[in-house]
């Protein structure tokens, strides 16, 4: 992990409100696994707190960042042009570890789609079969090209303008598919209906959490989530979002906290 | 030159603590920051027993700031001694712990374990606006105050920092009651209590619905307070609220603080403890200050 600057290299908007950013990062890039972040400082000194971005691709020294406009740091984000530094720290968390096997379904909702794409890659890379099942507002899709250079792609929709109407649990239970490992990123009410489903299935779960963030090392002890499981920072039952996750399989977390 | 002080018989290189909360333990930081740089490091509250804190959202960005509520999540003194202070140990630097407790006996529990540890100093939070018991609830009371301090004196031979709310009608009065408690020394100010409202959700934007309002925007009130109790009692203080650069902590240091501790600056750049001892140095330079001592309380 480290404290450096990152030159702009281009900035675009993909969907409504939702930018692909790409930085030249060589020390992050390097080090980033699937499913990190990177936290971004905004050059106002008004705004103190550094926004944690997850990390969409990473490779030859260049970070992706494809994030929603959200509020102040992420408006101020979406405005920087080509050339331009900015300030960040990474990678954060733990990411997703080395994945082996034959298959695997990836599963993203919303702004959490863009971490499952340089898991996608990767899981391609190793030579595993990947099914990506995505879930956006309505047809108007991002990223969905790019997952398709290395996954059998599912779309699920709210409004049914495109693929399957409703989550996407109903959309993998519509197309009959289902893998034993599934990673996913995206709102909680998501995880937590793909969680019960994946484990009532007997599979295993590997999701991304998000949460609001102060230092994103660990120190602040803001961004917890309640496991089942005694933490071993705080001797309690609360992770680090930030250092022992984002990360976790379903199975740690308890739900009902 | 010289940049080191004295807290109360305890000698630091230089002025520059970390504020309590915002730092851990220091492991985390450590990465970023040499703490053999530092004055001392403040570490995060620590219990008897562990505390798991508020539930989350704990966290909401402010115009200047920050609001927090935690809630004084911690592992409790078994751990915090045997994991965090053998870490803080191979540092040349002083070791502040800061203490909480929900009841008077949890704080005295705490200080008299610690009163055999490396501990160099100790900093009691009787401020905290997070948690239901305990914390604010004794820090703006100034018989409980008076109280409390004795009672802990007894305990142990370290020094002890009052750390004072600035949720109060008059602080010096709080300030004069840890005085007259023994207190070796005043720590101030905790954050301000506050609250924000999600516009979008019709709710609070921390799940504690109030926190505490830390980082630059409470800076001046808290520069005030730290003046007004420095003319009102003949205690060290380590002064805090917003410090994130050289400039702030010497705006402090002129105001009566012997030291400052640096906190919500440390969420927008991991490295701010070190450049802003290496600042103070700087300006001492630049305005042939040969001892540091020289600017503390310089205000009249």
């Amino acid at each position: 992990m480290e404290y450096t600057k990152g030159i702009i290299v281009s900035v675009n908007e993909i969907g409504t409100g939702i930018f692909d950013m790409l930085v030249k990062c060589q020390g992050i890039a390097d080090a980033a696994k699937p499913g990190q972040f990177v936290c971004i400082y905004s050059d106002d000194g008004a705004h103190l707190l550094p926004r944690p971005i997850s990390i969409c691709e990473a490779m030859n020294g260049y970070l992706r960042l494809v994030f929603r406009v959200a509020g102040f740091g992420t408006k101020e984000l979406s405005g920087k042009t080509s050339g331009e530094e900015i300030k960040l720290l990474g990678p954060c968390g733990n990411g997703y570890p080395e994945l082996a096997g034959d298959q695997i379904t990836v599963v993203g909702g919303g702004i959490g789609i863009p971490p499952m794409l340089y898991l996608a890659r990767k899981c391609s890379e190793n030579g595993m079969k990947v099914t990506a099942v995505l879930g956006y507002r309505d047809s108007k899709t991002f990223l969905k090209e790019a997952f398709e250079a290395y996954a059998d792609v599912i779309i699920a929709t709210d409004d049914g303008s495109l693929g399957v109407k409703g989550t996407v649990v109903d959309a993998m239970k519509e197309c009959n598919t289902f893998d034993k490992l599934v990673c996913a990123c995206g709102p909680m009410p998501m995880l937590k209906g793909l969680s019960t489903y994946v484990e009532g299935k007997g599979g295993c779960a590997l999701i991304s959490l998000e949460e609001r963030m102060a230092c994103g090392i660990g120190a602040c002890l803001g961004c917890i989530v309640k496991t089942k499981e005694v933490d071993e920072h705080s001797h309690v039952h609360n992770k680090r979002i930030c250092t022992e996750g984002p990360v976790f399989d379903s199975k740690e977390l308890d739900f009902n906290r | 030159m010289n940049t080191k002080v004295n807290l109360a018989g305890v000698e630091l290189k230089n002025p520059v603590l970390t504020a309590s909360g915002t730092f851990g333990s220091g492991m985390e930081f450590s990465r970023f920051v040499d703490l053999n740089k530092l004055g001392g490091v403040v570490t995060k509250g620590v219990s008897v027993t562990p505390w798991e804190g508020n539930p989350t959202p704990r966290i909401a960005e402010t115009t200047g700031g920050m609001l927090n509520a935690i809630g004084l999540q911690n592992p409790g003194l078994d751990v915090f001694l045997q994991r965090d202070l053998p870490f803080l140990q191979k540092y040349d630097t002083k070791i502040i712990v800061n203490v909480c407790g929900h009841t008077p006996e949890e704080y005295m529990k705490a200080v008299e374990r610690l009163s055999t540890s490396v501990a160099d100093l100790l900093e009691i939070n009787i401020s905290c606006p997070n948690v239901k018991a305990g914390g604010i609830t004794f820090g703006t009371d100034s018989k409980m105050v008076e109280s409390i301090t004795s009672e802990l004196k007894k305990l142990t031979k370290k020094p002890i920092f009052m750390k004072l709310s600035p949720n109060v009608t008059d602080i010096t009065e709080i300030a004069k009651a840890a005085e007259a408690g023994g207190a070796d020394g005043i720590s101030l100010i905790n954050t301000l209590m506050g609250m924000k409202i999600d516009i979008n959700r019709r709710t609070f934007a921390l799940a504690n619905k109030t926190g505490g309002l830390s980082g630059p925007a409470i800076k001046p009130v808290a520069v005030r307070m730290v003046y007004q109790v420095s003319k009102s009692v003949k205690l060290p203080i380590i002064g805090m609220g917003g410090i994130a650069s050289a400039e702030d902590a010497i705006e402090f240091l002129m105001a009566g603080a012997t030291a400052v501790s640096v906190g919500t600056a440390n969420f927008h750049n991991p490295k701010v403890t070190e450049e802003i001892a290496a600042g103070i140095e700087e300006f001492m330079r630049a305005k042939s200050i040969k001892d540091i001592n020289e600017i503390i309380g310089c205000v009249e």
